[in-house]
């Protein structure tokens, strides 16, 4: 296995506030990280500092198999960024946004940026200018200057923030793409159900990396069970549910509850309590855990 | 290295062109300066109205309103009838000087008498009743002067009337006077540091506010290339800009340059590395154009009144003549005034290049060097 990330006690500390707490993880070529957690947690700090952009305060990372301090220009030139605000001119039109990152990198082909502009669908309107374009499409043309230069490693930091559910579907569809072709990603997000998409998840709070597996591994080690309860009424059994003991989490799921409890085997309990309190309680079915029920399960 | 420099300059380019309203204001704004300047910012103060209120209606004192006629310091808008008149003329402003002949001043003059006649002024503005006061004044003695020739030739001592010294004055490098000569050379100076500081700053700063700077720098762009490509496009628009004033001045002010233009766009690009310099660092301390902005009038201002832009330097008080050792402007408006009016070369001004050399190598070495520390 060939390892495209490899950090060991990365921190970063921004005057007493500690935004990046020791983190240690490893990210093998070709993988699909996806990278959680709240604003504020650590995400674009890791992110920047594994683009020599901020240099770490204590701790070391190697991408590329570079040092990220002493050898950040290298890893520049083999890795695309794409960074939370879309950084687009807006005065320039779509060619030329991405001829000036082609620049850039020394990339004169012509033909290569042609080819990039068709490939995400952009070529149509490449005389657009983009501050004309839609969220959608900045996005897409932000996803086309990071990887104008054929890069190794590909960092998304929040690519899909602003853009609406369809875009953001496509928009998966084309890292799934890039990943095919043998480029590692490590993307960033705060929607849970885009995590499931990657290959690798990492869950980060207040600059903890609380966890990093596989979306099936993380969801089978949850503590605890998933179940959907179907009640009437349901407003006053959520919150009748809320006070029993061993319970993790309850939200309302449209014409149900969705419960996280810390036993396994809780439904008759649970069942009884609720009728208890003149409840009707039609039936508890245990539920899949999602990754948000991993990362509500780890509050 | 040169494929990254002339994309970054293509860029600059394209986003300076596709801002037609600050290319406008780039390129329209400082002739603008250079007419108002040259017009309006004038210290020749000519015709001042005058109210004349002549009780003496004889030939002896229209022979005095005609001297104040014929110099053309004042215009006779009004004649007036009473004291009262002229009073209330100058309070709404109608008038600004008022001549008062009394009754019986052609008796007094033939008798041979000194006759008295009063001039009134509006002090509230200085530069022109200073003038007006000086004006009024050598116009009665020009005339007294006159009267005396007239009484000696009268009594046969014509050659009495030469006066005993005679002063010749002579005015060098700039004869006429003339306002414009002394501002348009001053106003090239103002051009290219505001302009320079302020597009510069600006510039960048819009890269750091749109985070398209974060962008640049995981580029292999390395941070002289960017300074290089940012700066480059900006000292080509505030050159043309400069020679666009100088053109204007020449063609419509008909201000001659007496020195080497080689010598003065040398010196222009001297003084361009400083106010760059400048830009660099602000956009090192703004993070919005308006803070830019903002911080550049700040800066900038108090260079109008320290350079000797306006004020003679000479007559400010000694501490503010050193502080405006610490303004470059001051520099660059002596050189070029002293190469376009004087026509003076290197040698006379090796002091100040020599200043402004040094200016340029601290603030821009201060400046890449803050720049680069910014990126981290």
């Amino acid at each position: 296995m060939i390892t495209a990330i490899r950090a060991h006690n990365l921190t970063r500390y921004f005057a007493n506030f500690l935004a990046v707490d020791h983190l240690t993880f490893e990210v093998a070529a070709g993988q699909v990280l996806g990278y959680l957690g709240p604003n504020g947690s650590g995400k674009t700090t890791t992110i920047r500092m594994l683009l020599g952009l901020l240099h770490p305060s204590e701790g070391e990372a190697q991408v590329l198999g570079y040092d990220v301090v002493s050898q950040s220009e290298l890893v520049r030139s083999q890795t695309g960024y794409m960074s939370q605000k879309f950084a687009l001119y807006n005065e320039l039109t779509i060619w030329e946004n991405l001829a000036f990152y082609a620049g850039m990198y020394g990339v004169r082909d012509t033909r290569q940026i042609s080819a990039i502009l068709e490939s995400l669908g952009l070529g149509a309107i490449k005389m657009q200018k983009a501050q004309n374009l839609s969220a959608g499409w900045r996005q897409r043309l932000a996803l086309a200057t990071a990887i104008v230069h054929r890069p190794r490693l590909l960092f998304l930091d929040e690519p899909t923030s602003g853009v609406d559910p369809t875009a953001r579907r496509s928009f998966w569809d084309l890292i799934y793409e890039l990943s095919t072709q043998g480029i590692t990603i490590m993307v960033t997000t705060h929607y849970m159900d885009e995590a499931e998409y990657c290959s690798v998840i990492g869950i980060m709070r207040a600059g903890k990396l609380q966890a990093l597996d596989e979306p099936g591994h993380l969801k089978a080690s949850i503590p605890g069970q998933v179940w959907e309860i179907y009640v009437e009424p349901l407003l006053p059994a959520l919150e009748a549910v809320e006070g029993l003991p061993g319970i993790v989490h309850a939200t309302l799921a449209s014409d149900h509850l969705r419960v996280i409890t810390r036993l396994k085997s809780v439904p008759e309990r649970l069942s009884s309590e609720l009728s208890s309190k003149k409840m009707q309680v039609q039936k508890i079915l245990p539920g899949e855990a999602t990754i948000e029920d991993v990362f509500i399960a780890m509050q | 290295m040169i494929n990254r420099l002339v994309s970054l300059i293509r860029k600059e380019f394209i986003q300076i062109i596709r801002d037609p309203r600050t290319l406008g204001i780039t390129f329209i704004m400082p002739v603008a300066m250079l007419f108002l300047l040259g017009y309006a910012a004038t210290n020749d103060v000519r015709n001042i109205s005058m109210a004349v209120f002549d009780q003496d209606q004889t030939q002896a004192s229209r022979a005095l309103i005609t001297a104040y006629k014929v110099a053309d310091y004042f215009r006779l808008t009004y004649w007036v009838s009473s004291e009262e008149e002229i009073q209330t003329l100058m309070d709404n402003n109608s008038v600004r000087a008022g001549l008062i002949i009394p009754p019986g001043y052609g008796k007094t003059l033939h008798s041979g008498r000194s006759a008295q006649v009063a001039f009134v002024l509006d002090g509230s503005d200085p530069t022109v009743a200073s003038t007006a006061l000086a004006a009024a004044v050598l116009i009665g003695q020009a005339q007294s002067t006159h009267i005396i020739a007239e009484r000696l030739d009268r009594l046969g001592m014509s050659n009495a009337v030469q006066p005993p010294i005679d002063v010749r004055t002579q005015v060098w490098y700039n004869p006429g006077l003339v306002t414009a000569y002394y501002m348009i050379p001053a106003l090239i100076g103002q051009i290219l540091q505001f302009l320079a500081t302020l597009l510069t700053a600006t510039s960048i700063v819009r890269e750091r506010e749109r985070g398209t700077i974060e962008q640049l720098i995981v580029t292999p762009l390395r941070p002289w290339e960017l300074i290089v490509g940012k700066l480059t496009p900006y000292v080509l628009v505030s050159f043309l800009d400069m020679i666009e004033v100088l053109a204007a001045g020449v063609i419509f002010f008909k201000v001659p340059i007496n020195g080497s233009l080689l010598l003065l766009l040398l010196m222009a690009a001297l003084f361009l590395v400083t106010t760059l310099g400048i830009g660099l660092l602000i956009s090192t301390v703004a993070n919005t154009q308006q803070e830019a902005m903002l911080t550049t009038m700040f800066l900038l201002l108090p260079s109008i009144f320290l350079s000797g832009f306006f004020f003679p330097l000479a007559a400010m008080p000694a501490w503010l003549q050193a502080l405006s050792y610490a303004i470059p402007l001051r520099y660059f408006l002596i050189i070029s005034r002293g190469i376009i009016l004087k026509g003076v070369g290197i040698s006379a001004l090796w002091g100040e290049i020599a200043a402004l050399s040094i200016f340029a190598l601290v603030v821009m070495t201060a400046a890449t060097t803050r720049f680069r520390k910014s990126l981290d």
